[in-house]
């Protein structure tokens, strides 16, 4: 394409993109003004139905809980396609690499690395754990939770080195841990169904407002997508770590 | 005052999202995209968003980050 005819085709792109910009922007509530009726609905009435503080909670997994059961599903699906496509291909093989000055050891991190590692992997695994159980109370849940305790893994890896991880982190675990999440989000769904009402109807008591075992489904929901969530983000990160540290193009005769 | 914090946190996502278009080399790159996450995360807490700054913050600036240094790291060595 000469430079003449891109110049015309981003003109007339541009000129449509700024079109439909324009009336997509002007067609916007202002800023600042008075939140949409649906949302002054659910501030009203979820703290009475779900017996919820974080109203945000009550929507995702109560209100509109089945899509949030498909993003779970396209995390598991993400999660198994990364694992599928950084397999060790025909041609490579897993293999540290070769120590070119055996009589050198590696050098451990420095303490002060070390320290913080300790300290962060424990707070994040603490924090974490405090995000997935309080959902239902303050801003935070399962998949926030998740993604802070499968960081809990990584900081190790920053403190130690690649032969400790992948000798203690536990894959079996993790792998168990995303499948059981993401299918006992569809069993809690079930549960709605075998007390003859529809799927992922909130048939758990509600208990009382303000503890933090109350909303009926949504803390269990919470449960199980953090338990989805913190173990795929840990396999996602230890499939990109094998990459780099161990996965290679086979040398020598194939 | 609400306003001059949401002020001040539109003016850190745009100068950073700008920042991230203006850095040439990606290592750096992954950084600066740290930091744009974290001025999006404080727009939204500003905007009283909680849950959604939790969100962007552990994507935005765990999740993002460390795929992309793995997946340059992988690249890096590939070269060599």
């Amino acid at each position: 394409m000469s430079r003449r005819a891109r110049l015309m085709f981003f003109a007339v792109a541009a000129a449509a993109l700024a079109v439909t910009l324009g009336v997509g922007l002007a067609g916007l509530p202002s800023f600042g003004s008075q939140v949409s009726a649906y949302a002054r609905m659910l501030n009203e009435v979820s703290g009475r139905q779900r017996h919820v503080t974080d109203v945000v909670s009550a929507i995702t997994f109560d209100y509109r809980g089945i899509d949030t059961l498909f993003e779970e599903f396209i995390l598991l699906g993400a999660v198994t396609g990364i694992s599928v496509l950084l397999r060790p291909l025909s041609d490579e093989t897993r293999q540290l690499p070769e120590d070119k000055a055996p009589d050198r050891g590696i050098p451990p991190p420095s303490p002060a690395v070390w320290l913080l590692a300790v300290f962060l992997s424990s707070l994040l695994v603490l924090t974490g754990l405090e995000t997935v159980t309080h959902g239902t109370l303050t801003p935070g849940g399962g998949f926030q939770g998740g993604v802070i305790l499968a960081s809990a893994l990584y900081v190790v890896y920053l403190g130690t080195n690649y032969r400790t991880v992948e000798r203690y982190q536990p894959d079996a675990l993790l792998e168990s841990s995303d499948g059981v999440g993401a299918f006992g989000y569809v069993f809690i769904g079930l549960l709605g169904l075998m007390a003859g009402d529809v799927f992922l109807t909130n048939v758990v008591g509600l208990g009382v407002t303000g503890n933090p075992i109350s909303g009926g489904i949504i803390p269990l929901l919470n449960l199980t997508v953090g338990l989805e969530v913190a173990g795929g983000f840990a396999i996602l990160a230890s499939e990109f770590l094998d990459q780099t540290a161990v996965i290679r193009t086979k040398t020598g005769p194939r | 005052m609400s306003e001059v914090i949401i002020a001040v946190a539109l003016i850190w996502v745009a100068a950073s999202g700008t920042a991230v278009v203006l850095t040439r080399d990606p290592l750096r790159q992954a950084f600066v995209a740290g930091f744009f996450g974290l001025g999006l995360a404080f727009l939204y807490l500003s905007m009283q968003a909680g849950d959604v700054a939790l969100s962007q913050i552990v994507v935005g600036a765990i999740a993002l980050p460390l795929i992309v240094l793995l997946a340059m790291a992988k690249v890096r060595k590939d070269r060599e």
